[in-house]
């Protein structure tokens, strides 16, 4: 089946099995390979996505299911050489360890941030609640989200 | 993990979608969220001919409330209801389920519609909708029909929807004056299954004493079970410690559970005795703020 659909902004077309589940098309047609497969078993949230603006499980969805929708991976955060705060949040806060399930944890981090500029410690836990970093190094990628929040709000009260 | 070969159906109307599924039977399976059936196909647990995907299917995700009745659309994701004002402020029951189902990322695509049509007896809507006595819609190829939610669950992954039906609506009466709803679940981590968790909606007369209740159970049978004893229990008392201690009691003797990784027999039916008493607890202090 064709499918057609944006991703970070770009038109992408694929002929693909209706079988072939949408985080493949991504990492192994497309060759975005910055979001990652973790478990595979709709757990662990490396996989996600936003889809319409919503993070998603990429492993847990069809490829011929994002016909025509826009979507956005991680490659999509950084603009004109610059890391989203968010990423620079990461970074700065040792948010990350072994690093594989931060292109998630990004995605998710993302779209939360939009909806909640000035966010709790407990409603950045909800948020994260379905990505799972096997470092356990949840304490610094909470405090990455609220650095990442800081600089954001500094940038729109300017 | 890839699923089995199927060919992909995307009807863009009701009418497309239930006369393709009277035509393929048993081989199609419908798609709605995903977030039950995918993960089965990739373990091959099912592994369906055909899949008919009808999320490009118009106005079948919609929440609003008219007549006297609570009606949400099918399709309607558990994010959307969990943001949903109408929901939060007059249906504590549903927003309580819809929290704690999954994990936040699944609730982006899982749908009210597929939490209930795939009757998973783990899963949270089955117990929430037999407390609130809800009706649902089926639409097949030859019209429309209501099912009271209690003779909906026939089996475990069995449903009243005969061949060539989806199910399209959810209909749950609005709330009488001094009413309330608590959902109580354990779990041992976000997205696990329930160990046990309970459903309660209480309505209260002037006096306090209880003029209505529903009480349902999840993941302790092989259906979502009716606590209709517990109910009875309560009908015209006041919620004092032992009239809510017999009906917790009565909760837990309705339940079948079945040993395994979450716990033993003893266990779980203890922690359903322990989840209902909450409940109604929590729910009476919901019915008594909305007089």
């Amino acid at each position: 089946m064709r499918v057609q659909l944006s991703i970070n902004g770009e038109k992408h077309e694929a002929d693909v099995e209706p079988r072939l589940l949408l985080v493949h098309l991504i990492r192994d047609v497309l060759r975005l390979t910055g979001t990652h497969i973790g478990c595979d078993t709709t757990h662990c949230g490396a996989c996600t996505v936003l889809l319409e603006g919503r993070p998603v499980k990429s492993c847990t969805m069809f490829a011929v299911q994002a016909n025509g929708k826009s979507l956005m991976t991680v490659e999509g955060l950084e603009q004109d050489g610059k890391l989203h705060p968010l990423q620079e949040g990461f970074m700065a806060e040792h948010g990350l360890q072994c690093g594989y399930c931060t292109p998630g944890m990004l995605m998710t981090g993302y779209a939360f941030l939009g909806k909640h500029p000035t966010p709790t410690e407990d409603e950045i836990r909800v948020a994260i609640s379905g990505n799972l970093c096997r470092c356990t190094g949840y304490v610094n990628i909470v405090k990455a989200v609220q650095h990442a929040a800081a600089t954001l709000r500094e940038g729109a009260a300017r | 993990m890839i699923p089995a070969a199927f060919e992909y159906h995307a009807p863009a109307s009701l009418d497309d979608a239930t006369a393709l599924l009277a035509r393929l039977g048993e081989e199609a399976k419908i798609l709605s969220g995903g977030q039950s059936l995918i993960p089965l196909m990739k373990l091959r647990l099912s592994s369906p001919p055909h899949v008919v995907d009808i999320n490009g299917i118009p106005g079948l995700s919609y929440i609003r409330e008219a007549d006297g009745v609570l009606a949400i659309g099918a399709l309607t994701r558990e994010s959307e209801l969990e943001e949903s004002e109408i929901v939060r402020a007059r249906y504590p029951l549903l927003h309580d389920t819809c929290k704690v189902i999954a994990d936040p990322l699944v609730r982006n695509l899982a749908t009210i519609g597929g939490n209930l049509a795939h009757a998973d007896p783990a899963n949270d809507h089955p117990a929430t909708m037999l407390a609130l006595g809800a009706e649902v819609v089926a639409r097949g190829p030859s019209g429309q029909r209501r099912l009271p939610i209690a003779s909906f669950f026939t089996g475990p992954f069995e449903t009243a929807l005969a061949p060539g039906e989806l199910l399209v609506e959810i209909r749950i009466p609005a709330p009488a004056a001094r009413s309330g709803g608590a959902y109580f679940k354990l779990e041992r981590k976000v997205g696990d299954f329930a160990t046990a968790a309970v459903a309660a909606q209480l309505t209260l007369r002037s006096d306090g004493a209880v003029e209505q209740a529903g009480i349902a159970l999840t993941n302790v049978g092989l259906t979502p079970i009716k606590a209709v004893q517990a109910e009875t229990s309560l009908r015209g008392k006041r919620l004092d410690d032992a009239t809510i201690a017999q009906a917790a009691r009565l909760a837990s003797a309705a339940s079948e559970p079945a040993a395994d990784l979450r716990g033993s027999v003893a266990y779980k039916k203890d922690l359903v005795r322990v989840l209902t008493g909450r409940a109604l607890r929590k729910a009476a202090e919901r019915a008594d703020r909305r007089r």
